[in-house]
């Protein structure tokens, strides 16, 4: 029967610690830019501007349709490379799941916005709105209310994804566990403590995000995936 | 400027091809194990039996709320200590991807399940079909029809999941990439390769799973 | 004098035509009720004054100037167009007093709280002043539509465009709304009215025109048009429409 010791574990806490503080940083940065870009990156593929709706369709395309781990890797070896700038797997993570998030959050701006009924853009631009004054005041602040789900339930996605850091050497929770399991010769609490560490916060995050749709719901706004 | 070469690429692409052929073997490993895992652990959270309900409950938060390569590596480098046989990286990566899509697939099975009008079941039962039969017969033949663009999407993942197997080695697509670019030092094609294949391979099952949500959303 | 000019109106849907040439001039003070069957070309008539439908052929002229098709034309020919729509269209994010004021705020650049003045000045002319907080969802229909039309009137329209705005109505809701209507047509605005209160009609409006396969088929006074229709579609309309009491 095998002796559990979860003492050597226990030891090296800073070192987990650290570790889901830097998961939380790069899931931080890739929520804030991702939003920003995916709002961006929807309007330009609503645009009817092929110009502008194309390049937009394209990313957004490549980056869903791709593993997050070749995006990754891709941007981490090949990147520097044709750029020429120096790439820290900091900067690789943020730049990959940044790109990566927008392109799924723009299909999120982009199912909402599509969501929002005909008419409230005819009213709008009957009191003589133009088009960006109808999307900005009229349409984005109710398609946004019904997008909270779809977004939370991305931001989870996004928390688990970032673990794929550790393979390019990001001191992020995943990869503080490996050091720690070969430093103690102790695999098996190690790692036992990593996913039980990240399925509390994912877990209290998903149910805080439960309970904020569900208090959507009772306020009767319908919402999209 | 990079000056583009994958003649490189090209002339190691038995590579590649080993390659894909373990993607594919992963990737059906886990699309069969996963689905019909997800569909038994489904019927569980479907299920007013608490016997059935809780574990069933208990497998999908787990395995939902815990990221994917956090259990390959639990997997390949912890459950071994705990079980008497050796465990490869096709099976750790296989049983990581599986157990995920199968907790994932449940949440679509049960919500395909209880999408279905209950008029439906009382009609079955009406002419004398037993549970099973309706369940077989009625209720997920329609209910079937409503998940095929959410279950095509978890293929979809799947196979996207498949590369995490290269971080216990297991030779597959982005393995082989990685080989190839660390032998000719050529990162860019290399790893543009692997990308563009995937894209390649899963771009029209996007499109697919677009055209039946948008088929679904028409006749409903 | 002329407000608002049509010349050749035409507007096709599918390759249908909806609009097969329509002419029609409005003088200021004026009162058009416009009726005919559905699919006639009623509403796509009334949306093509706004331009929320853009004519396939034909001209609209404002005051004697023909608007042109630049977004910064068509959002000032709108703002000085009202309209009240079917389905309301109220801002559901939005409570009552802020729907009124958004035009005025956001189109108009009027301050605040100038703005605010104005809207609870037109809630409290359409018997709102009560409801001034309260959002869409706890309205009941006829309410919305009032506020509805308060919205549009806050901006000072000098046309004021109406979409059927009954027919989605409960029957004892229909009354509140015909009488705010009423009230702006006795205080001698220019509307164009979109209707199947056939009654409302003969007693609001200065002028009827019935539509047929998307040209104008009888136009005069009600009297002439509703009590002494020439053209035997127009006389089909109203025996089906035997309900109405003049």
């Amino acid at each position: 029967m095998y002796q559990w010791d979860f003492a050597p574990v226990a030891a090296n806490w800073p070192l987990l610690a650290q570790g889901l503080l830097n998961t939380l940083k790069v899931t931080g940065v890739a929520l804030v830019v991702g939003l920003a870009l995916g709002l961006l990156f929807a309007l330009m593929r609503l645009s009817r501007h092929r110009g502008l709706s194309w390049p937009a369709g394209f990313v957004i395309e490549v980056f869903r349709t791709t593993p997050p781990l070749v995006q990754l890797f891709w941007f981490f070896f090949a990147l520097p490379l044709i750029a020429g700038i120096a790439m820290t797997p900091y900067i690789a993570a943020c730049v990959t799941f940044s790109i990566q998030s927008a392109a799924f959050f723009a299909e999120v701006f982009r199912g909402g916005i599509q969501s929002i009924e005909r008419g409230q853009w005819e009213a709008a631009r009957a009191i003589g709105m133009t088009e960006a004054q109808a999307m900005k005041r009229i349409v984005l602040p109710q398609a946004v209310k019904r997008m909270i789900p779809a977004f939370m339930e991305r931001a989870i996605e996004l928390m688990k994804t970032t673990t794929l850091v550790a393979t390019i050497s990001y001191a992020d929770l995943l990869f503080a566990a490996n050091e720690i399991s070969q430093k103690t010769f102790r695999p098996l609490e190690t790692f036992t403590v990593a996913a039980l560490m990240y399925f509390v916060v994912i877990t209290a995050f998903s149910l805080l995000a439960r309970r904020f749709e569900r208090r959507l719901a009772i306020s009767g706004e319908a919402t999209v995936h | 400027m990079h000056q583009w070469d994958f003649a490189s690429v090209l002339a190691n692409r038995e590579a590649l091809l080993v390659g894909a052929i373990g993607t594919l073997r992963i990737f059906a490993i886990c699309l069969v194990a996963g689905l019909s895992l997800g569909f038994i652990v489904g019927l569980g959270r479907y299920s007013r039996n608490r016997l059935f309900y809780w574990p069933a409950t208990a497998f999908t938060e787990f395995f939902r709320n815990t990221p994917v390569l956090v259990q390959i590596l639990w997997f390949y480098f912890a459950l071994p200590i705990l079980v008497p046989f050796s465990i490869g990286p096709l099976a750790a990566a296989a049983m990581g991807i599986s157990l995920n899509s199968a907790a994932f697939s449940a949440e679509i099975f049960r919500g395909g399940i209880q999408s279905i009008d209950r008029g439906q079941w009382d009609g079955a039962r009406a002419i004398g079909m037993t549970a099973g039969q309706a369940m077989r017969r009625i209720v997920l033949p329609q209910a079937l029809r409503r998940m095929t663009p959410a279950l095509t999407n978890r293929a979809i993942e799947i196979f996207k999941m498949s590369t995490l197997a290269s971080a216990v080695a297991y030779v597959e697509l982005l393995q082989q990439g990685k080989l190839i670019a660390s032998l000719n030092f050529n990162p860019i094609e290399a790893y543009t390769a692997v990308a563009v294949i995937f894209f390649v391979c899963l771009w029209p099952l996007v499109q697919l799973t677009y055209v039946l949500e948008r088929r679904l959303g028409r006749s409903e | 004098m002329t407000l608002l000019s049509l010349r050749g109106i035409t507007k096709r849907f599918d390759g249908k035509p909806v609009l097969a040439g329509i002419d029609l001039d409005v003088a200021r003070g004026e009162r058009i009720a416009i009726l005919g069957a559905s699919g006639s070309g009623k509403s796509t008539l009334l949306r093509c004054v706004n331009f929320l439908e853009l004519p396939d052929e034909g001209s609209v002229a404002l005051d004697g100037e023909t608007v042109g098709r630049r977004e910064r034309e068509l959002t000032r020919v709108r703002q000085r167009i009202g309209m009240v729509f079917q389905q309301f269209n109220l801002f559901p994010h939005m409570t009552a007093l802020d729907n009124v004021m958004e035009g005025l705020v956001t189109v108009r650049r009027v301050a605040k709280a100038a703005a605010r003045e104005r809207a609870e000045r037109e809630l409290a002319r359409v018997g709102l002043a009560d409801k001034a907080a309260a959002y869409p969802a706890h309205l009941s229909g006829g309410q919305k539509q009032r506020v509805a039309i308060a919205r549009a009137v806050a901006m000072d329209p000098e046309l004021l465009l109406f979409d059927e705005p009954t027919s989605a109505l409960d029957p004892e809701l229909v009354g509140e709304v015909l009488g705010v209507i009423r009230a702006l047509a006795d205080e001698g605005r220019t509307m164009l009215l979109v209707t199947h209160e056939l009654g409302f009609a003969y007693h609001v409006a200065t002028r009827v025109i019935f539509l047929a396969e998307g040209r104008i088929h009888e136009s005069g006074a009600p009297d002439e048009v509703l009590k002494a229709p020439r053209r035997e579609r127009t006389q089909a309309f109203l025996r089906r429409h035997k309900e109405f009491s003049l």
